[in-house]
């Protein structure tokens, strides 16, 4: 008698999972800077190039996972979180994968190469931003335990604990980065301007990415506070 | 009357067929949450289903059957031609069916109940007369479509913001559920007893009232809150899951109850959509068997029993597929969700058919739905389709009463 049923149809696809997968790549993503950093301190071009591919690799499957989402999100869906929302993290969360991105395409673009008095902390504020980005993605997981608990109670306070220590993160990448300027600063004199030019312009990439970072948590907050 | 025995046979036929449309269809709806949620197998789904929308048909359907048999219809100017109201009873019976048939095959979100009463209500205005449909009834009828899905949907929110604030939000959860959630289950009991008891049982033999209603079904309400103690005892839990403070375990709590809840449901939907299919049958029985239009004759067991036997015979040939698919596609809905969805859709469901009035069972879990996602329990939830339940809403009636006028007509011809 029947073939269709209007009641499995109430349930419209949940956003969560996707948005955590999408993060996860974005994470990926952005944590193969430090090899890649590594590699370019140790001056291997060819290791440069080959993350320089992995990392462009895992861009593209995040754009095409965030394609995916907004398609899956219709006009009348109703759910616990803004739709605004929800999409604003997605953005933010994809633009951490396309500044990475960038970032190793200057990289082998100019075969950069940061001098050895910079080279050490250049990679601690690369693997401290990663950092950020870990405890992002952290946040970002834990999404289906507040859509559990219906935005309340203990899982909010967790969430919450977890967005005071990204800021701390954040803060501590802003540290290193002015210790990395001034290292540069230092030396400067010695090299070639357009690449120290560009010198810079990664460290700024870089300090975006944990900002950035840290702009997705502040959506959940958003979300939390609704 | 000329041809009784044939109006009787096809009054039979014809409630059946729908009593078998409801079982192999709308029974899906009501054990749906639980097979989706995984709280029950799709063979356990279908032995509560044909024990319990028995059960809730022959104890508790009698109320709502006498509406549907005479509540709509004021059948006083008939007098000498009592057949007009034989045709007209089968007529709807045949509307309601085709155009259920329609609906279904289409997927659109069409409601027996509401079928059967425009079918009614159509017959009546053309064979009868404008003023033989006793518009004040029909209006608390339609006027409850709309209320009781909203009753559902406030009962879901605070039912789902209370197992938020008793279980949920704590920082031991596991343990507030073993607490809070056999007293839910009481409630439930409670209830669906009280209600049986106080509106259902006339029809068999039976007259509670008073106290002794209410001590009934207290002690209803606790067996079945112990039932459901022992039940969680039994259960076993992962301890180091509960570190990482997830909610596995209690969701294995309300999964557990969900069996109780489901049965709750079928009961409840048994109590209302049965009078859809028996309620016309019992008008015609009637009728055949005094040769007049008597509202008074009590409703006789039988019918009852035609309507059960339809609804699990439906069941045990066509539901078990429909259950899996629509059981497959709302896993979306977790044991907590649906336990209080079920809970506030049964107790809706069940205080309509108390009074008489015959709802959507469906419609009604649609609303309890939307409760707990008002309250930001369900992550995603389609409104298209509630647009497409008011839009059911509008094009039922005036279909179903066109087809039973149709179908009157024909009817009509045949046999005079």
């Amino acid at each position: 008698m029947a073939s269709k049923n209007y009641l499995s149809g109430l349930f419209g696809p949940s956003p969560v999972a996707p948005l955590q997968s999408h993060m996860t790549l974005v994470d990926e993503c952005v944590t193969k800077l430090i090899a890649l950093f590594e590699c370019m301190a140790k001056g291997d071009t060819e290791a440069v190039e080959k993350v320089y591919h992995e990392i462009a690799a895992l861009e593209q499957k995040a754009d095409d996972q965030k394609h995916l989402l907004r398609e899956h999100l219709p006009r009348g869906l109703f759910m616990p979180i803004e739709r605004q929302d929800l999409l604003d993290a997605l953005r933010i969360q994809d633009l951490l994968a396309n500044r990475a991105r960038d970032i190793a395409g200057i990289v082998v673009g100019r075969q950069m190469q940061f001098p050895e008095q910079a080279n050490e902390r250049a990679i601690e504020l690369v693997k401290a931003t990663v950092e950020t980005c870990h405890q992002a993605l952290r946040v970002v997981n834990e999404l289906d335990e507040l859509v559990e608990t219906g935005f309340r109670g203990r899982a909010v306070q967790v969430v919450e604990e977890m967005l005071v220590k990204l800021d701390n993160l954040e803060s501590e990448t802003d540290r290193i980065q002015v210790e990395l300027r001034t290292d540069l600063f230092a030396v400067e004199r010695d090299l070639y301007a357009v690449d120290v030019m560009f010198m810079y312009r990664i460290i700024e990439s870089i300090a975006e990415i944990a900002d950035d970072a840290e702009r997705v948590g502040r959506r959940f907050q958003l979300m939390l506070a609704k | 009357m000329d041809y009784g025995t044939t109006y009787l046979i096809l009054a039979v036929i014809f409630g059946l067929f729908m009593a078998w449309g409801i079982g192999a269809n709308d029974v899906a709806n009501a054990m749906a949450t639980s097979v989706g949620s995984k709280a029950i197998t799709i063979k356990q789904a279908i032995l509560i289903a044909a024990v319990f929308e028995f059960a809730g048909a022959i104890l508790a359907g009698g109320q709502v059957t006498s509406t549907i048999r005479k509540g709509i219809i004021d059948v006083s100017s008939l007098g000498a031609t009592p057949e007009v109201l034989v045709f007209g009873m089968l007529a709807a019976l045949l509307a309601a069916g085709t155009w259920l048939l329609v609906a279904s095959h289409m997927g659109w979100p069409v409601s027996t109940t509401h079928s059967i009463v425009g079918s009614i209500v159509g017959f009546a205005i053309v064979g009868i007369g404008m003023d033989a449909v006793q518009w004040g009834k029909v209006a608390t009828i339609v006027m409850s479509w709309v209320s009781s899905p909203l009753l559902a949907a406030v009962l879901s929110f605070l039912i789902f913001r209370s197992v938020q604030k008793l279980i949920l939000e704590t920082d031991k959860p596991l343990e507030n559920a073993k607490k809070y959630v056999p007293i839910y289950i009481f409630f439930v009991g409670f209830i669906l007893a009280m209600v049986t008891m106080v509106k259902g049982l006339k029809h068999i033999g039976l007259d509670i009232k008073g106290m002794d209603a209410i001590y009934i079904a207290i002690t209803i309400g606790v067996v079945v809150m112990f039932l459901g103690k022992v039940l969680i005892s039994r259960l076993k839990f992962e301890m180091n899951e509960d570190i990482s403070f997830h909610y596995t375990n209690v969701e294995k709590i309300f999964s557990v109850l969900m069996l109780l809840t489901a049965c709750a449901m079928a009961f409840a939907h048994g109590s209302n959509d049965v009078a859809n299919a028996i309620g016309p049958l019992a008008a015609v029985v009637s009728i055949v068997d005094t040769g007049e239009l008597s509202q008074k004759s009590p409703l006789p067991l039988w019918i009852l029993l035609v309507g059960g036997a339809g609804i699990v015979l439906g069941l045990a040939m066509y539901g078990r597929k429909v259950i899996e698919t629509v059981g497959t596609k709302i896993t979306e809905l977790t044991p907590s969700r649906g336990f209080c969805c079920e809970v506030s859709a049964a107790t809706t469901v069940v205080l309509a058919s108390g009074i008489g009035l015959p709802i959507s069972t469906t419609h009604t879990l649609v609303g309890a739905v939307l409760g707990v996602g008002m309250a930001r329990g369900v992550s995603a939830i389609n409104l298209s389709i509630v647009r497409g339940i008011f839009m059911s809403w509008i094009i039922t009636l005036p279909i179903g009463a066109g087809l039973a006028i149709i179908f009157f007509f024909i009817l009509k011809n045949i046999f005079t």
